[in-house]
């Protein structure tokens, strides 16, 4: 194993005196995939939540690329490079594709919104490189044909490709997705299947996603984290973690054949 | 003929300043989906602060530079102390975080300036002058040349520019924009500094028709129904409606008016209002419905 990138140490999470995650520790290596999986409600949007910023840990802490999070908010986390994807896609809907990209370079503006907004030559040229770098990035993912079309008009597995497309055109060191695969049809699954696994072959991206469908994650994963009401259930490779009898008794309810599909 | 011409000229030159007014609303509901109803006190504040100035007799740019550091002042501390901590709060309890915050601008306001009415003599003479045979308002054209400017400012800034980028994707969705690095904080002060600016052109304009005093901030009442008509996310729509309203009332009060013993104008830009929200509830331009309340 490299060395871990993202450590989680001990976090502990609740809301108003429930408990969201209790005591949970795992690491993640430089340039795996390692996937979240578990019930509804067991904790995976909130870890998720806690690694970009959107809510504090009651305990623990978190460290990425060996620095640990101080009281970090959204903005911060993006800014040390950690890019996001939603559940049911957080596009700019009524914006085009190609400004929906641009927009994830937001963290590599380096130009102020004064400049921007006159548009001053320090702003135009870094207007052009951003629209570049866009570019390049609908062309990786096979987008370019759609640059000017409203994201909104897209049908669903396009748009969850702009979404994975806007977080990654910044070049994060950490991928976070939140279940990329719901809602769609077999095809897209397939697409956007390869899209995630690309994107960690090719460019050697860091990724930690949530996702239900079974057989997806255990081809997709590295590493797979079972939560079960906020706590560590089991941590291992997809092998283990598929014979591992707490998971086949507490979350998969006994039907291994499900798992082994 | 020229009589209708001159009417419904007087009605549209007059309506560019309804649009001034609609402008400011239209800058932050683009940015956050609320609707400011602050915007008419700080119409009040920046005209008030100019009038008292210059009624102390100082000269007009350099006040006008005071008064706008001001304003940008007075964003700066609205996004520190009012909207950060309510980011991710509804619209709703924006919404009523303004209506507070009106009150205590205007409370602040008049009681370090005073609540009387104060002449504002922007050195534009209001005396109408001939076009062709039809008699226009000196000061109503430079009232539309002054919107027509700002406008296309404003469009540029929105429609060819990365901060206009970055204002749509705050407007459609905060979470997201955050997620991927923009500072959203910043981005509210800019466009709460700009609708200060934008309403002191306003109440500039209004306060030196009607003096400067406590009735200024009623242009949100004014304001309204120029924004169901256009649209609240619309700069274009704010111009367009102010023209709409400001052509129909005084085309209704002149051609109606007698009819109905007059006093048209105070409710007339409502009925239009209602007849838009019954056949186009987003306005002309608006880009998403608007929420029932």
């Amino acid at each position: 194993m490299t060395r871990p990138i993202l450590q989680v140490k001990n976090i502990s999470l609740s809301f108003r005196g429930v408990k969201a995650i209790s005591d949970l520790s795992f690491d993640v290596a430089e340039g795996e995939i390692c996937a979240l999986i578990g019930p509804n409600g067991a904790g995976k949007s909130s870890l998720l939540n806690i690694l970009n910023g959107v809510y504090r840990p009651d305990a623990g802490e978190i460290v990425f690329v060996g620095t640990p999070f101080h009281e970090i908010n959204p903005l911060d986390a993006a800014r040390r490079g950690i890019g996001r994807g939603f559940q049911n896609n957080a596009l700019f809907s009524g914006m085009s594709v190609m400004d929906n990209v641009i927009v994830g370079l937001s963290r590599h503006s380096r130009t102020t919104i004064i400049e921007e907004a006159l548009s001053l030559p320090r702003a135009r040229r870094e207007a052009m490189q951003f629209r570049q770098r866009a570019a390049e990035v609908l062309g990786l993912f096979g987008l370019t044909p759609y640059a000017k079309t409203i994201v909104g008009t897209l049908a669903y597995g396009l748009q969850k490709k702009v979404e994975i497309a806007r977080a990654v055109v910044s070049d994060p060191a950490l991928l976070l997705l939140d279940e990329p695969l719901a809602g769609m049809n077999a095809a897209e699954k397939e697409d956007v299947l390869a899209v995630i696994a690309d994107l960690n072959r090719r460019l050697m991206l860091t990724i930690v996603l949530i996702e239900h469908d079974i057989a997806a994650v255990m081809k997709l994963a590295h590493h797979i984290v079972v939560l079960d009401y906020g706590r560590k259930l089991a941590y291992g490779a997809p092998d283990a973690v598929r014979n591992n009898p707490a998971v086949i008794a507490a979350y998969l309810g006994g039907r291994k054949n499900e798992v082994a599909a | 003929m020229s009589f209708f011409l001159e009417t419904l000229i007087g009605g549209l030159l007059s309506g560019t300043m309804l649009s001034l007014a609609a402008i400011g609303f239209v800058l932050i509901y683009k940015a956050s989906g609320v609707f400011n109803y602050s915007q008419g006190s700080l119409l009040l504040l920046g005209a008030l602060t100019f009038a008292t100035l210059t009624g102390k007799g100082f000269p007009m740019i350099p006040t006008l530079a005071v008064t706008i550091v001001l304003l940008i002042l007075a964003a700066l501390a609205i996004e520190r102390f009012l909207l950060r901590p309510l980011t991710n709060r509804s619209p709703m309890t924006l919404f009523m975080a303004t209506l507070g915050l009106a009150y205590i601008i205007e409370g602040v306001a008049q009681g370090v300036m005073g609540a009387e009415v104060q002449a504002l003599d922007l050195g534009i003479e209001d005396i109408p002058i001939f076009v062709g045979d039809i008699l226009i308002s000196q000061f109503d054209l430079v009232a539309a040349g002054v919107a027509i400017t700002l406008t296309a400012i404003l469009s540029f800034i929105f429609h060819r520019t990365r901060f206009g980028i970055s204002l749509r994707a705050v407007a459609d969705d905060t979470r997201a924009a955050l997620s991927l690095g923009m500072d959203i904080n910043r981005i509210w002060q800019i466009v709460w500094s700009l609708a200060g600016i934008v309403g002191l052109v306003a109440g500039l304009l209004w306060g030196a028709r009607q003096g400067v005093q406590f009735s200024l901030s009623l242009v949100v009442l004014k304001a309204l129904p120029v924004l169901i008509i256009g649209g609240f996310t619309s700069v274009a729509g704010a111009i367009a409606g102010g023209l709409i309203v400001g052509a129909g009332e005084s085309l209704a009060e002149t051609y109606l008016g007698p009819f109905v013993g007059g006093g048209i104008t105070p409710w007339f830009a409502y009925v239009l209002a209602l007849v838009f929200l019954s056949f186009r509830p987003a306005g002309l331009f608006g880009e998403r419905q608007i929420e029932r309340v």
